[in-house]
């Protein structure tokens, strides 16, 4: 253990590294392919803007500890009367760690009578789910939960 | 073959909120699994759904690949008069289905 | 030395647990319950609404195919068997059932295959098909609300005994037989899931980890793979003597089919 020569191991550990960058070494890693934050910040922005984007009126309905990511019932709903004037326009869902931030998004108007959506959706891994409404007035209101989402005890051969 | 199951209110009184749900057969491939050899197995997903009451359309989304298999949608409106409720899916590789449901409003 | 004696004391312990005897005493009957009653209620929701619950997709999908002429024969299902609601009533509580020409049990996949090349003159569907599966769905939930009495027949008691051993038999590389989980820890977790006992009330069932309609078989298989066993390949009687154990040891639950499972 001692008589190591540390060229030969440094040697050693360059050839491991190139042969990584490489990809011709045999180990499988999953690649976590995430949406990073900024991914979600863009996503944000893609839908208002510059404008600001105020907490309340929304409301989503989410099990805090799903039983299974693949399937995640979800409900938002928003508080509007939902008349000629004052109603929601359109509400759009986006998360934060799947590969993708965005989930749904969801046109409404005042013919809806009432603002509410219910779906079901998939969840990569424990995360916060982000709700964006846009009122008939332009302005934008918000929610985020947190929701933990833990893997199947045992994964099945794949048929 | 695909099929759909929808439930709409057969009767109503004018100017009830009613609920409408929606349900369809599809695999919803999200385009980031793997097959056992590496590749990758490309993206299937219905992208978009739209609800139409007399010819109006009163409900519209954009389905991501984060919406699960078999996707599942909820929404409502108000019962204005009789009539019919068109459903219309569209997604990748050319999927697009219909369904319909009538409703009498009183 | 100290890591090699922590080792040795760890795999002692391990011996000492999978060496116990499995004690599996039978669940009383005033203690089933159905897996549905191990679920979150948003999930319980989800199979509670026949327009919200994917597994009717497949029920849908399957009464047109009840309809479907098939085979040489260019008959249905229905033009024999009418309408399903009242003659396949309470069918799929009672099976698997003995099958007098094979001289074993059949499961209701089986029995679809076998109706279809003795009358119809087509061709077996494939296991786990779709089109399976969907006829299968469809049949069973016409017993929706029946009680299970799978394995009252005087000539499936060497299948039932036989089916006992396998849920009773240790296997797989974590050396764990059905009933260490399924009998002696029920409502314990096994890393984040419930355990249920076991009663396949609801088959063919939509499962959210496999985001589609399967069998039982399907869930045997993996189960067994998830021990670090060698699945049985789909159809094999080891499969449908399981099956029927199962079903008997549910006895007086009712169908649940389509059931919504995690």
């Amino acid at each position: 253990m001692h008589d190591v020569n540390p060229s030969t191991r440094r040697r050693f550990l360059g050839l491991a590294g190139s042969a990584a960058l490489c990809g011709t070494v045999p180990i499988v890693t999953l690649r976590r392919a995430e949406a990073t934050p900024a991914m979600l910040a863009s996503a944000i922005r893609n839908v208002v803007g510059e404008a600001d984007v105020h907490t309340g009126k929304v409301k989503l309905d989410i099990p805090p500890l799903v039983e299974n990511g693949n399937t995640v019932p979800l409900t938002v709903s928003v508080a509007s009367p939902m008349t000629a004037d004052d109603y929601v326009k359109s509400i759009h869902v986006f998360n934060e760690k799947n590969p993708q931030p965005n989930i749904g998004n969801f046109y409404l108007g005042p013919q809806s009578g009432r603002a509410q959506v219910s779906t079901r959706i998939r969840l990569a891994d424990s995360q916060k789910i982000v709700a964006i409404a846009q009122l008939s007035d332009g302005s934008f209101w918000s929610t985020t939960v947190d929701v933990v989402v833990t893997l199947a005890a045992c994964t099945e051969e794949v048929l | 073959m695909p099929s759909a199951l929808i439930n709409v209110p057969a009767k109503a009184k004018r100017g009830d909120i009613i609920e409408i749900k929606a349900l369809m057969s599809h695999i919803m491939e999200t385009g980031y699994r793997r097959t056992a050899a590496g590749d990758v197995v490309p993206r299937d997903i219905i992208t978009s759904f739209a609800c139409r009451y007399n010819g109006s359309e009163i409900f519209r989304a954009e389905f991501f690949p984060a919406i699960a298999a078999n996707p599942f949608i909820s929404f409502f409106t108000v019962a204005k008069e009789s009539g019919k409720f068109e459903f219309e899916w569209i997604g990748d590789k050319g999927f697009s289905e219909t369904a319909s449901a009538s409703i009498t409003v009183a | 030395m100290i890591a090699a004696r922590a080792i040795a004391l760890c795999s002692l312990a391990a011996f000492a647990i999978t060496a116990l005897p499995v004690r599996a005493s039978e669940i009383p009957p005033s203690e089933r319950r159905s897996g549905y009653s191990f679920m979150a209620p948003d999930t319980k929701a989800i199979q509670d609404d026949d327009t919200a619950n994917p597994g009717m997709l497949w029920v849908l999908d399957g009464e047109s195919l009840w309809k479907k002429k098939q085979g040489a024969s260019d008959k249905a299902c229905a033009d024999c068997h009418d309408d399903a609601r009242t003659s396949m009533k309470g069918v799929a509580a009672r099976y698997p059932a003995f099958d007098k020409e094979l001289g074993r049990p059949v499961d209701l996949e089986q029995r679809i295959n076998l109706e279809r090349a003795r009358h119809q003159g087509a061709e077996p569907l494939a296991l786990e098909s779709r089109d399976l599966l969907a006829l299968t769905a469809f049949i069973a939930e016409q017993s929706r609300g029946v009680a299970i009495s799978a394995g009252e027949d005087p000539q499936l008691e060497p299948f039932v005994a036989k089916g006992r051993d396998l849920f009773m038999q240790r296997q797989g590389q974590l050396n764990l037989a059905c009933a260490n989980c399924h009998d002696d820890n029920w409502d314990r977790r096994l890393a984040g899931s419930a355990i249920t006992q076991a009663h396949p009330t609801g088959y063919p069932m939509y499962r959210l980890e496999w985001q589609s309609l399967g069998s039982l078989q399907r869930r045997l298989r993996g189960c067994i793979f998830g021990v670090r066993a060698q699945p049985y390949e789909f159809g094999a009687p080891e499969l449908v003597e399981l099956e029927l154990y199962l079903m008997s040891r549910a006895k007086g639950m009712p169908i649940e089919t389509p059931a919504v499972r995690p």
